[in-house]
């Protein structure tokens, strides 16, 4: 379907920044080394070939006892030319952050705070990466794969043998 | 026309004017609201037994009746407007998300309403049937004469008694006395 993003990706960037790509079930996909992650973006938004000029989705995975840990999902899409693909973007546990694509497609804004609150993944360059979803007070992030199912953060509670 | 009178004690009387005219607070989070604008249309029609009037402050309202899945950050909003609410009040918890969490599980729900604000009646189902909180409201409506809701109790605990100094007031006196 989108196989001329990849190509054009291949094509453009030779040195090493696309670490994999593929396809499944008619939607292509490719990897991206940290570095190149503005620069493939900025690219595809741009080039009159691949033209992505909507951001669909960006999230992120996290794929615990693996290395890297964490991926970064980014969905676009191509309004005039029909095609869309999908990247990936690796942050390691140790320091899992990866540059913001704000200055590419504004709308990455809210769902790379989204990102940053559930799975801790900081975005670079970001111009107000506060928590989305959960409170100021909630501490760590709740969608990694280590943060306990049971564990709950109140930010109220009844007290014990009140009246009311 | 004759005269007609009615003998009662005071208190029972009125619990039965409370239990027909409660002014609902609707506190609608989710999906179980569908199921809420059901028994407040015709059909069901929750004005038959006295509750017809949602209001859209708390401060008006005596009965909050929570609809939906409660999440952790809502709990402080929440608290806060039973707070507000106007005593005797009483909170009806609609819903298995309401009352329980229901089949939510995880760091952001509430595992029931009742963690933050004194729940009188829970009605289950996901959603409930409008008959099913129709039975509810005729439970809350049956502890209120009964004079058993969390508030009632709590009021009568703290001041010794639970009907409003206007009613004990002589009849023709229009000035508002000071409480004993």
């Amino acid at each position: 379907m989108a196989q001329i993003v990849l190509d054009r990706l291949a094509a453009r960037f030779t040195g090493g920044e696309i670490l994999e790509s593929g396809s499944e079930h008619g939607d292509e996909w490719a990897r991206i080394r940290r570095d190149a992650w503005i620069p493939v973006a900025m690219f595809l938004r741009d080039d009159p070939s691949t033209k992505m000029e909507m951001f669909i989705d960006l999230t992120c995975v996290d794929r615990f006892g693996k290395e890297p840990r964490f991926d970064v999902v980014l969905h676009v899409y191509s309004v005039s030319l029909k095609h869309r693909v999908r990247l990936y973007c690796g942050a390691p546990e140790e320091d899992p952050w990866v540059d913001t694509l704000v200055s590419v497609w504004a709308g990455t804004n809210w769902f790379e705070r989204e990102a940053y609150d559930l799975y801790g993944v900081r975005f670079k360059g970001h111009p107000d990466l506060r928590r989305i979803l959960m409170y100021p007070e909630f501490v760590g992030h709740p969608l990694r794969k280590d943060y306990p199912k049971e564990k709950r953060q109140p930010l109220v509670r009844r007290q014990a043998g009140a009246p009311d | 026309m004759g005269f007609e009178f009615h003998t009662s004690s005071l208190k029972a009387a009125v619990n039965w004017a409370r239990k027909f005219s409660l002014f609902q607070y609707p506190f609608v989070t989710a999906c179980c609201g569908m199921e809420f604008m059901s028994v407040a249309a015709p059909k069901y029609d929750i004005a038959r037994f006295g509750a017809e009037f949602p209001r859209f402050s708390p401060r008006q309202a005596d009965l909050l009746i929570i609809v939906g899945t409660i999440t952790e950050r809502q709990g402080p909003a929440l608290r806060r407007i039973y707070e507000q609410m106007c005593e005797p009040k009483w909170v009806v918890a609609f819903g298995v998300c309401a009352s329980t969490g229901g089949f939510y599980q995880n760091y952001s729900t509430m595992p029931g309403a009742d963690q933050v604000v004194p729940v009188d009646v829970y009605i289950p189902g996901c959603p409930p049937r409008p008959e099913q909180v129709l039975d509810g409201l005729i439970l809350l409506q049956e502890r209120i004469q009964r004079g058993e809701g969390h508030s009632q109790i709590a009021i009568e605990a703290e001041k010794g008694y639970d009907v409003p100094l206007a009613a004990i007031r002589p009849l023709g006196s229009t000035h508002r006395k000071e409480e004993p």
